[in-house]
């Protein structure tokens, strides 16, 4: 079915068998990597009181970051995001990224505040 | 990779007109933006649920205590279930980019075989989310407080609780503050005879969860658990209804026609978001 009044970029995204190899192989790794990281912190929060008693501190920021490292291999490899030009990619994820850290900010800021003044009331 | 993307193309060709300076399609970008702004509203969910959590002087809920739980079986199996859901999904995503590409060898058996996997692993994490709201309503037992505020666990041997008190090995058991169906510290079973007269004078009986108050902690603590685990499972939902329709599409060839699979993509970024914010719900609810 041919259109002539848009660009069809998606008949430019064919590839062949010897690229297929290569996404696939790419796909089963970061799979594996997910699942061992989703391993990794079941684990670890059944576990930690055991482990590393009272590191409370330091497990969730371990969670934090491993959260964002899996976060980061689905957007860049399963949403093909790393292969997309620079700019759709700076447009998808620097504006989120703005409001989203500000959000948190805020919300944490005004949330220890309210918890501060309760304790103080009471 | 293979994509238009990757394609070089001088400045004056991408910002002269003619093409797209993001060489993307438009379903895809607008796709995009859609997805950009539904993170948006998750993340509103998820902030909301830290500020609550932050701004309280209750004792929160602790997820590894919570949700230790695995149908048909007794014992603590703390976050198992919710780990066993995890990998459902990211099997499911997983099986989602090999369909897409497949799409891009133009291989239609492939994709078939590949989204099929996609609907089955979705309606799984589906059906496994619907027995853990139905396990979270119904709840351990629940919990009386008495008149000096002392809080104790009621147990028995049926699991009743409309009448827990004439049920066959009825007892209560002193809480732990903070922490949800463990007893207090030295603390023994009461026999039945001083259960009967601590439940007669019960100041409230909670058991289970709804939106007013719940067994394991501050009313928001649920309220939070079903309006995000709802509307993430919602996603779901709509994912599988989605997949099942490009899945038909394909079977009768409609893509292989139309001389490309990019709507396996589209659905595609729709199916990995809603695990991209599984990942967020399972860190930021069960985990911390």
């Amino acid at each position: 079915m041919e259109r002539d009044d848009i660009i069809e970029y998606s008949l430019d995204a064919h590839h062949s068998e010897e690229d297929g190899r290569k996404i696939r192989r790419k796909i089963w790794m970061v799979t594996g990597l997910l699942a061992v990281v989703t391993a990794i912190e079941v684990v670890v929060g059944a576990y930690w009181k055991e482990w590393f008693p009272g590191a409370w501190t330091a497990v969730k920021w371990a969670f934090v970051f491993l959260t964002l490292v899996k976060a980061t291999y689905i957007v860049m490899t399963f949403m093909h995001l790393g292969d997309e030009r620079r700019n759709i990619r700076a447009i998808i994820l620097l504006p989120y990224a703005l409001f989203i850290l500000y959000l948190l900010w805020i919300a944490l800021m005004e949330s220890n505040f309210v918890h501060w003044s309760w304790a103080t009331m009471q | 990779m293979a994509g238009d993307a990757t394609k070089t193309f001088s400045n004056d060709v991408l910002w002269g007109g003619g093409r797209s300076p993001f060489s993307i399609s438009y379903g895809k970008m607008m796709m995009w933006f859609f997805l950009v702004s539904d993170a948006l509203t998750f993340s509103g969910l998820l902030v909301a649920y830290g500020f609550v959590r932050h701004s309280t002087m209750e004792a929160w809920p602790i997820g590894e205590e919570v949700f230790r739980a695995l149908p048909g079986l007794t014992g603590s199996y703390p976050l198992i279930y919710v780990a066993l859901m995890t990998a459902i999904l990211i099997f499911s995503s997983v099986t989602m980019v090999l369909a897409v590409e497949a799409g891009h060898r133009m291989d239609k058996k492939g994709v078939i075989k590949w989204m099929f996997l996609t609907v089955i692993g979705g309606a799984f994490f589906v059906g496994s989310q619907a027995w853990e709201w139905s396990h979270f309503i119904h709840g351990g037992g629940g919990y009386i407080t008495t008149a000096d505020g002392s809080k104790y666990w009621v147990h028995n041997d049926t699991h009743d609780t409309h009448d827990p008190a004439n049920a066959p090995g009825f007892h209560l058991v002193p809480a732990q503050a903070g922490h949800y169906l463990i007893p207090a510290e030295g603390a023994a079973h009461l026999d039945h005879d001083a259960s009967l007269k601590l439940w007669n004078e019960r100041v409230n009986y909670v058991d289970g969860a709804n939106m007013v108050r719940n067994e394991y902690g501050p009313p928001q603590y649920a309220n939070f658990f079903f309006f995000i685990t709802g509307f993430h499972g919602f996603h779901v939902f709509s994912g599988v209804v989605i997949n099942i329709i490009v899945l038909i599409m394909a079977i009768q060839g409609v893509f292989h026609r139309r001389g490309h699979y990019e709507m396996i993509e589209k659905a595609g970024l729709y199916w990995h978001f809603v695990d991209l914010v599984w990942v967020f719900v399972f860190t930021f609810f069960y985990l911390l």
